[in-house]
């Protein structure tokens, strides 16, 4: 199965402004959210990158998306209808071909030489499915996700056939539907926000947002349940981890996330240490001398 | 060895499997019994299949209680090790059995310690089903995250949107649920208890109907029942309101929640936790309420929940409160996004987590229902089934069914929608006033059915076969059949297995309604665990509305004859219903509809109205406007401001006639006043109590020898034939009179309820329900054929029973008894008081008490903790007042009723009449072996003897003191007067209370003799010199108090008594101990010990001392 288009939807109302603020990437280099998803898409050897915004908004991404502007092409979703709603705005740059989709709001930090979406799309390449990144996630936080049930792929490591997908159920409802054998108690398989789609998915959404019309509300999460149920699907545990940069504090955590995995991280480790130290031990600044480093990230002195 | 009983547990073969273990063990010898005891003993201990180790524990139960006692010799009595009853009480069954059977091995068997045997093996048979229980309700799907969320932070449920948004004035929508009760068409035997379905889920199957109701003459149409409230409110606490027991609270601190019986509000708080909003993983935490509110509804906001019984009462057999908690369940489930519809129905998935919370919910209020008692949830008619467990059920490998059964609803093709009108139009139901804890008959169901007892296992299997029948019938929509065969189960199959399920109330209404309406009356059937609450009766349609007439006023009738004999919580009603269609079912109010019920407001509203309105929260000052808007226009509400002024001006009339009423009362008893407060001042001041009733530390209490006893049983056969000649000849000369005393209401028998026990017809002998008085006098009459004359028949009687004795005994022509039948009315008479806290406090924290299983302590604990918080408030040692005068009154000890019968005149009246009379035989109305047994006469006359006591030997039942040397002197003991608790487990002998006194002889040691009882002066005098010589002893005793629709509170309080057997440490008192047959001495003291009376052939024995008098 060849992938070569992907779909970064950015148009929620709540997160419109989030790819476009700027961080310092593993590679030391600051840059928008939006480019460091883009990054992560043409990592996994998908070139033709569909963005879906909110009406007005293109402006702003085309500069956030700086060099990779002219790759990207930018799809307007007309009304709010839904996250689902977003995807199907793409049907036309999708067309009847599989895509990778990402969420806007959200940035991956794989820890190994590996990018997430690279490693998702190897997946689906082998398997020929759609398959959606997840993660084993504690059930106190269901309410911020979509959640699949399903079984292990026997002698496949990390891979799981999806038989049910919830969006955002209660801990009652996971527990009859979405446990997963192998997990920890009160854990369950929670959407990465990064997945592989089939032209299904679209045939899918196509009715559903029909159905919901001007209510709209449609979710992911319920195409793909239905999807289980009539093609080969399949989640992927990722070893990686994922920053919510849209919750309180989620640019911050992204950062410091993005700093432990990059190039100076030993400088990062240490000013935060400090920092600490100082804070909620009350111990002396450092007397100047003492610093074996060049000024930090951020152009403070040492 | 090859254990027989093993192989029955074991067999996979039904026929073996079903094999009663009476049949084996009434052939068996005591060796082969405790042969295989030791066998079951291994092989319990061994085996890793649940139902294996239960059933062998009940089979141990059995053969040590009913079986083993039979083949030990009269007598063979011999000493409980204490540290084996604290371990017992203290719910460490294992290592009590270490110690009794330790004992057992080291000094034979004895009935002693299979007495202690049996109560440990029923006890850990129990409690190892509920842990199974418990650990199925924890790991059902859907519940099991509920106990792993300890801190508000990882709380994961949030409370819908659409309850947050409020109307411009402030004003918060509501969610309400409105959940109709379920009615049990055929009773099935009690198949619903959940041990039964859980190993034997075939015959696990109930006939259920949701149904709304309303009170016929009260209500205008049938409603469904039961209702739930919720809606989020600006004050972060949570709210809690029973709109029926009026009854409110606010909630800030978490641990309140998980705090049952602090207040009338356990069930709400039980549905709180049960539904995840504080989560029973959250107890002892010792975190904040507020921040799990906020995490549910968001900062400085909480929650309300009101419940609403639309008036039915308790009792009513239809599973009123498990719906109800349903109901509370399905509104939190909702609210917090648990269902996926916040209005309309239930899923059927949602209906079967409701169910299962619900069970978790009564488990953690301690309380226990059947699985189809949330059947309101579902709609219409259901076949509700026990499942085998299947792999991936939590009960899979453990038991061979599942905990919750699965339903099936029944739609028109299966009974049609005539049949339902028929059936609507046939039945009539009602609430006959009794409401009584069914607790101990399930557990009775549960154990005959682990036994396999032959009668009761074809009890059990015809019972299976009647629902089949009525499911036909239904299909056939042939209603009259149903009735007929309702009615065989109820005669047939339910009494077989629990004979107690009757009783004289509900079979004189079946028995008058069958004579009314003959033909017409088409069948009986009982509802829940018992009848003489909730009961249904079948007419053709025609006669229905006569029908209901006849039974509205039948009930009356019959409840104000037997009002004195059995326990009437209310009085009887008759319901109009209807099918309820579709299950339990929710809507949201908003804007101008957001109200609570109007009884809520009349609760809230007197301390809203005390509150300054301008520091109101806004929301709730809109909701007054609302809410007195709606009073202005709304006609249903044209009543409310009469009841509004009522509750804030409340009527004093009633409480100053009761008051006026208790006053006059005790005027016209003779009551004591300075007694009382002497009494009063001394329990004040510390001087009496429940501690000050002990002997002081240094008494030397020991047992006695065996020549201070004589044995009944020891005479040679020559002295015991000469013995019960002497007897006889006696009784012939007319020497002897009988005294039963019945001056006492029997508090301990139906806990507290006020009625006389003396008439209880607690039992079926002959196809009649018997009272304790029949029982009594058919002893007198039989004794009297034998000796050819017949015996006077003395019943002691006080302010409680005394007229409801003469009128049932006059009304029921004395049970035809041919001798003479004297009353000897009571002359002392007791005002009960408020406890003081310290004497609660011993008699729960420093004396052993039973601890009860896990959840069910802690409730107890709470409610204790509350009981004592009354007392503090109600004012400790003051005089107890607020109840029915009757109620308030105690009778004052059984050491009074035989001094009464010198100061009233009877004793001097029966020997005018009788010279010859010279013994009395006196004994309590529950020692329903004792007879004046010639034999037994005999001995006491060859002692020459001012006394005699027969004593048994003890079981481990038998608390209350004993026979002991006390410093060397020979007497009775009561156990509250034991300076140490362990040294009543070192005394071999317990009291009887049967005794036999020379009247000379006891007039001598008053100072009397038989002419001055004609000297009243003197005779009192006497008396109280007697009295003064003998200690007053405080008791604390559960009074009930009625209120509401059924509802019934239990009061500890305080009370004073004098017992006869202190009269042994006299010493002048010469007094022969007689050790006499378990039978003959046995007491009745609850009603949960019938069933083992009944087949341990106690009943047997007694009935062949009868000879019955004409009906």
């Amino acid at each position: 199965m060849e992938i070569n288009k992907a779909v970064i939807t950015v148009a929620g109302s709540d997160q419109r402004t989030l790819p476009v603020q700027r961080l310092i990437d593993c590679d030391g280099v600051e840059k928008p959210v939006f480019t460091i998803l883009i990054e992560e898409v043409l990592s996994a050897g998908v070139e033709e990158i569909a963005a879906v915004v909110a009406p007005g908004d293109n402006r702003a991404y085309a500069e956030a998306a700086g060099d990779y502007a002219g790759r990207v092409q930018f799809i307007p979703q007309g009304k709010p209808l839904g996250y689902g709603h977003a995807i199907y705005c793409a049907r036309h740059f999708t067309g009847d071909n599989p895509f990778l989709h990402l969420v806007g709001d959200h940035l991956y930090v794989s820890g190994s030489d590996k990018r997430c979406a690279r490693m998702l799309v190897d997946a689906a390449r082998k398997e020929e499915c759609a398959i959606s990144a997840v993660q084993a996630t504690r059930e106190n936080l269901l309410s911020y996700f979509g959640v699949v049930g399903g079984t292990r792929v026997p002698g496949r490591e990390g891979l799981y056939v999806v038989e049910t997908v919830a969006e955002k159920p209660t801990p009652t409802e996971a527990e009859l539907r979405l446990i997963v054998p192998g997990l920890r108690a009160g854990h369950y398989l929670c959407f990465f926000g990064m997945h592989v789609l089939t032209p299904a998915v679209m045939e899918i959404l196509a009715r559903q947002t029909e159905e919901a019309g001007e209510a709209g509300g449609v979710t992911l999460s319920s195409a793909l349940d239905i999807l289980a149920t009539r093609e080969k699907y399949l989640a992927l545990e990722e070893p990686a981890l994922r920053y919510d940069v849209g919750v309180k504090y989620g640019l911050l955590f992204a950062q410091m996330a993005l700093a432990l995995n990059g190039t100076e991280r030993d400088v990062i480790l240490s000013r935060m240490l400090e920092l600490l130290a100082q804070r909620e031990l009350g111990l002396p600044q450092r007397e100047p001398g003492l610093s074996r480093r060049e000024p930090g990230p951020m152009g403070e002195p040492a | 060895m090859r254990s027989e009983l093993v192989k029955i547990i074991t067999s996979r073969d039904p026929d073996i499997r079903d094999l009663s273990l009476d049949a084996f063990c009434r052939s068996a010898s005591q060796a082969t019994l405790l042969a295989e005891c030791a066998e079951l003993e291994r092989f319990r201990r061994s085996s890793t299949n649940l139902y294996e180790r239960v059933r062998a524990l009940f089979f141990l139960y059995s053969i040590h209680r009913f079986h083993l006692p039979r083949k030990y010799g009269a007598g063979e009595g011999s000493l409980i090790p204490y540290d084996g009853y604290v371990f017992l009480l203290h719910r460490r069954f294992e290592e009590a059995l270490g110690l009794f059977l330790a004992m057992q091995e080291r000094n034979g068997p004895s009935d002693g310690i299979s007495s202690a045997l049996a109560q440990t093996y029923h006890q850990l048979g129990f409690q190892t089903l509920a842990d199974q229980v418990r650990r199925s309700v924890r790991s059902e799907k859907g519940n099991q995250w509920m106990f792993r969320v300890g801190h508000p932070m990882d709380h994961p449920l949030r409370v819908r949107d659409d309850l947050l948004e409020r109307t411009a004035e402030g004003l918060y929508p509501i969610l309400r649920e409105r959940t109709p009760v379920r009615m049990d068409m055929s009773h099935s035997a009690w198949s619903d208890i959940f041990f039964l379905g859980m190993d034997f889920p075939e015959g696990a199957r109930v006939m259920n109907v949701s149904i709304d109701l309303a009170v016929r003459g009260r209500d205008q149409a049938p409603c469904p029942p039961v209702e739930a409230y919720f809606r989020v409110i600006d004050e972060p606490v949570l709210r809690l309101a029973s709109v029926d027991l009026e009854a409110t609270v606010e909630i800030s601190d978490l641990a309140e929640v998980f705090d049952f019986a602090r207040d009338y509000l356990g069930l709400l708080k039980a549905a709180v936790i049960a539904a995840g909003i504080v989560p029973p993983g959250m107890e002892g935490c010792g975190r904040r309420l507020k921040d799990l509110l906020e995490k549910l509804v968001g900062p400085g906001r909480g929650i309300e929940i009101v419940s609403r019984v639309n008036g039915i009462p308790k009792g009513s057999r239809l599973a009123v409160s498990t719906s109800l908690l349903a109901c509370l369940i399905a509104v939190c489930m909702r609210a917090t996004g648990q269902a996926k519809s916040l209005t309309g129905t239930l899923a059927e998935e949602e209906r079967r987590l409701t169910a299962a919370r619900a069970v978790l919910g009564e488990w953690l209020g301690g309380s226990g229902g059947g699985w189809q008692d949330s059947g309101g949830v579902w709609p219409g008619m259901k076949l509700i089934t026990g499942v085998l467990a299947g792999e991936g059920d939590p009960e899979f490998g453990i038991s061979r069914g599942r905990l919750l059964p699965s339903h099936r609803i029944f739609g028109p093709d299966r009974i049609s929608a005539e049949t339902r009108r028929k059936l609507h139009d046939s039945l009539v139901l009602v609430h006959g006033g009794m409401a009584q804890d069914v607790g101990p008959i399930l557990e009775m169901v549960t154990e005959k059915y682990l036994l396999r007892s032959e009668a009761e296992w074809r009890g059990r299997k015809k019972a299976c076969q009647i629902l089949d029948e009525v499911l036909d019938r239904l299909h056939e929509g042939n209603v009259r059949g149903i009735g007929d065969a309702t009615t065989r189960n109820f005669f047939g199959p339910i009494q077989a297995i629990i004979p107690w399920a009757t009783n004289l109330y509900t079979e004189m209404i079946i028995d008058r309604t069958r004579k009314e309406f003959d033909g017409d009356f088409w069948g009986f059937w009982m509802l829940g665990g018992m009848s003489g609450g909730g009961m249904g009766f079948i007419f053709d349609p025609a006669v229905k509305p006569a029908a209901q007439e006849f039974l509205h006023e039948t009930m009356h009738a019959t409840k104000q004859w037997l009002g004195d004999a059995l326990p009437f919580a209310m009085e009887p009603v008759i319901y109009d219903f209807a099918i309820n269609d579709r299950g339990t079912r929710a809507s949201l109010l908003e804007g101008d509809a957001a109200l609570m019920p109007a009884g809520y407001y009349t609760l809230h509203l007197p301390a809203l109205l005390r509150a300054n309105f301008r520091d109101l929260m806004p929301s709730r000052r809109a909701e007054l406007d609302r809410f007195g808007e709606d009073c202005r226009t709304r006609p249903e509400l044209a009543g409310m401001v009469q009841t509004l002024f009522d509750r804030i001006m409340p009527r004093s009339e009633d409480r100053t006639d009761e008051e006026r009423s208790l006053a006059a009362l005790l005027d016209e008893l003779g009551f004591d006043r300075i007694q009382h407060e002497q009494i009063r001042s001394d329990l004040r001041g510390g001087r009496i109590g429940l501690a000050q009733n002990r002997y002081p530390a240094s008494t030397v209490i020991e047992d006695v020898a065996d020549d201070d006893v004589r044995h009944l049983a020891d005479a040679s056969g020559t002295s015991r034939k000469a013995a019960r000649e002497l007897g006889l000849q006696s009784l012939r000369n007319g020497e002897v009179a009988v005294v039963t005393l019945a001056a006492g209401v029997g508090s301990r028998w139906t806990q507290g309820a006020g009625v006389v026990k003396a008439l209880h017809p607690f039992c079926k002998f002959e196809g009649r329900h018997r009272s304790f008085l029949e029982m009594h006098l058919a002893k007198s009459r039989r004794t009297g054929t034998m000796c050819g004359n017949w015996l006077p028949h003395i019943i002691t009687t006080s302010y409680l029973t005394h007229d409801p004795i003469r009128a049932f005994l006059a009304d029921r022509k004395e049970y035809g008894y041919p001798g003479e039948l004297i009353y000897s009315p009571g002359r002392a008479v007791g005002l009960r008081l408020v406890p003081m806290a310290r004497d609660l406090r011993f008699a729960w924290e420093e004396t052993a008490t039973q601890l009860l299983d896990e959840q069910a302590q802690k409730v107890r604990d709470s409610l204790q903790a509350a009981l004592i918080g009354w007392a503090q408030q109600m004012g400790e040692g003051t005089d107890y007042t607020d109840n029915v005068p009757l109620q308030c009154l105690h009778p004052v000890g059984h050491w009074y009723e035989i001094p009464n019968l010198l100061r009233n005149g009877v004793l001097s009246d029966l020997l005018a009449k009788r010279p010859r009379l010279e013994y009395l035989l006196i004994h309590n109305i529950d020692t329903l072996g004792a007879d004046a047994d010639p034999a037994v006469l005999g001995s006491f006359i060859e002692s020459g003897k001012t006394m005699m006591v027969e004593v048994i030997t003890r079981r481990v039942e038998d608390r209350g003191g004993g026979l002991a040397r006390v410093d060397g002197h020979l007497q009775l003991i009561e156990g509250m007067a034991l300076p140490r608790e362990e040294d009543e487990f070192r005394l071999s002998y317990y009291n009887s209370n049967t005794m036999w006194i020379a009247i000379d002889k006891l007039l001598g040691l008053f100072g009397l003799v038989r002419a001055d009882l004609a000297r009243p002066d003197k005779v009192a005098a006497a008396v109280r010199a007697a009295a003064a010589q003998v200690p007053t002893y405080i008791t604390i005793k559960d009074v009930k108090k009625r209120w509401g629709h059924g509802q019934e509170d239990i009061f500890p309080v305080a009370q004073f008594e004098k017992l006869w057997g202190d009269m042994t440490a006299l010493r002048g008192m010469d007094t022969l101990f007689l050790v006499v047959p378990r039978m003959r001495g046995q007491q009745l003291k609850e009603q949960a010990q019938l069933d083992g009376w009944f087949r341990d052939g106690s009943a047997e024995h007694v009935e062949s001392l009868c000879e019955w008098g004409a009906p």
